[in-house]
């Protein structure tokens, strides 16, 4: 298992980014399913800076990597405030521009692109994808 | 991440490189407001030296096709998206907002 700690800052998302891309080369990924477990880390990553830690400051996440051959589990720790992910409202694809939310993308995307999203409220997010 | 905006006759073109994500979005924003600021609204962002993009950077698209499709005077149009980025504009329902296109010429040629 490899375990990565960063301070949760948007400017640490390239190297998280590094750092699950990498591990899901090793899990034998082709750079399509690379690409997408980047995403969904990111777009978990980011949901945790902008909202777990929303006014609180020294936040950290710890981003950790499961690998076996085919399959990735990234499970990502925070301390942050807990967040009811049932509240987040799944966006109307089919919604008119005009009418169309700016929010709730990142957490589509994340159920899109993995094959499981799994949110725990002690703090814990964990996404796997084969 | 970094932006480069050129005047055309008929449409701005504004090239997008490098990685969008939640850090650089922002100002991705800044620069598409500035430009609509100045009063163009039929844009083309070309996309070919893009290397990633969240949807922090989709809801900056978002925005922006907002406000350029407002009173029927412009749009935002795309130019050159790469593979991985257009899949996942497609996994957000993106590519029935943005028309998009193979290369930076057609975009133009589309105003």
């Amino acid at each position: 298992m490899k375990k990565a700690k960063y301070s949760a800052d948007f400017n640490n998302l390239d190297s998280i980014r590094d750092f699950v891309g990498e591990a899901a080369e090793q899990a034998g990924f082709s750079p399509k399913e690379v690409y997408a477990v980047q995403l969904a880390v990111d777009e978990a990553c980011s949901n945790i800076i902008e909202h777990a830690y929303e006014g609180i400051p020294n936040g950290e996440l710890e981003v950790s990597c499961k690998v076996k051959t085919g399959e990735i589990t990234v499970m990502i720790h925070d301390h942050g405030k807990e967040f009811d992910m049932s509240s987040v409202r799944r966006p109307n694809l089919s919604r008119e521009l005009s009418e169309r939310e700016i929010g709730g993308l990142g957490v589509y995307l994340m159920h899109k692109l993995m094959d499981e999203v799994h949110f725990e409220s002690s703090s814990k997010t964990a996404i796997r994808s084969r | 991440m970094e932006t480069v905006v050129k005047e055309f006759k008929h449409c701005n073109v504004i090239e997008v490189k490098g990685r969008v994500d939640s850090a650089t979005a922002p100002q991705l924003s800044q620069t598409l407001d500035k430009v609509c600021e100045q009063g163009h609204f039929k844009l083309v962002l070309d996309m070919e030296g893009l290397e990633y993009m969240s949807s922090a950077g989709f809801r900056a698209l978002l925005a922006t096709q907002r406000t350029c499709k407002r009173y029927n005077r412009g749009e935002v149009v795309l130019a050159a998206v790469p593979t991985r980025i257009r899949e996942a504009l497609e996994l957000a329902g993106f590519n029935e907002l943005f028309k998009s296109f193979d290369d930076v010429l057609s975009a133009v040629g589309s105003f």
